[in-house]
């Protein structure tokens, strides 16, 4: 029991620190708790979101897999024919380091998928979701 | 044995025929439109599409176009002002119709003095270029669109749009 504990507060301490380290990815999330009023941010939720189909966006786009595909670490295809590198943080290690960038695809892809804007709760949820893939 | 002089000239003046307009074909008329070379309009314009050559448009095409970025084909493509404008005066000054663009002039022949066409893919040269191109072909699961060039272009990101 007394080992667990040590273990836990080990890993704890371990996501804090990496928490402080204030990189790109950090500081975004950081601003959408901020806006969100966030008491935190889930992988499960943001992948919920990923996979989820929306009906309020363009029709031939309905979820986030129909252009980035199933498997995050796979490319993805627009519809144009082009392949989209992987949303998986570890396969891409360069997405998600420069917040205009994010900010852009946010702004586009939540309108032609949910046809509307994405709320900071859900940037945050997605992004956690990504940079854990 | 009776020899078919006759067919057998014929057969042969054909085949020299094809040979000649093979080789004019494969070492003179090559379709060479010089890629993006701008990092920022690579990016901006290369993300969901292969960065078009400017020199397949008039400048005016492209001045519509990047005027009209809030409905991109049906797609929200907006900029912040100071990167539109960085990117049109790039695609402007390398336009088909900006002068030293080799291939441009036939690219764009029959397109009006004042038309600003938006699809390369309806130029009028581009469609007879393509007319022996199958339906079937045009639906295929690696072409799905007109616009996907390098699907048979395999060296359009390059410039080259021989066959």
């Amino acid at each position: 029991m007394k080992n667990m504990l040590v273990v836990t507060s080990g890993i704890v301490a371990m996501i804090l620190s990496t928490a402080t380290l204030a990189g790109p990815r950090e500081d975004l999330l950081a601003q959408y708790a901020a806006a969100a009023k966030a008491t935190g941010f889930s992988a499960a939720r943001g992948q919920a979101l990923h996979t989820q189909s929306f009906s309020g966006g363009k029709p031939d786009t309905p979820s986030c897999t129909t252009c980035h595909g199933k498997d995050t670490r796979g490319a993805g295809r627009a519809l144009t024919g082009k392949t989209i590198e992987p949303v998986a943080a570890s396969v891409t290690p360069t997405r998600y380091t420069d917040p205009a960038k994010v900010e852009k695809w946010f702004k586009r892809n939540c309108a032609e998928v949910l046809g509307r804007e994405c709320t900071p709760q859900e940037k945050g949820d997605w992004l956690t979701f990504v940079i854990g893939q | 044995m009776r020899i078919p002089y006759r067919p057998l000239a014929i057969g042969l003046v054909t085949l020299a025929f094809s040979a000649l307009v093979l080789a004019r074909a494969q070492a003179g008329d090559r379709h060479f439109f010089a890629p993006v070379a701008d990092p920022v309009v690579k990016e901006e314009c290369g993300s969901c599409h292969l960065a078009f050559a400017p020199s397949m448009l008039p400048a005016r095409s492209w001045q519509r176009m990047m005027g009209e970025l809030d409905n991109h084909f049906g797609d929200n493509a907006s900029l912040d002002a100071a990167t539109a404008e960085k990117i049109t005066s790039y695609l402007v000054a390398n336009a088909g119709d900006a002068g030293g663009q080799r291939y441009s002039s036939k690219l764009l022949k029959g397109v009006a003095a004042g038309a600003a066409p938006q699809r390369i893919t309806e130029l009028p040269k581009w469609v007879s270029e393509h007319r022996k191109v199958p339906d079937w072909e045009w639906r295929h699961k690696e072409v799905r669109t007109k616009a996907n060039c390098v699907a048979c272009h395999t060296a359009a990101e390059q410039g080259s749009y021989d066959e």
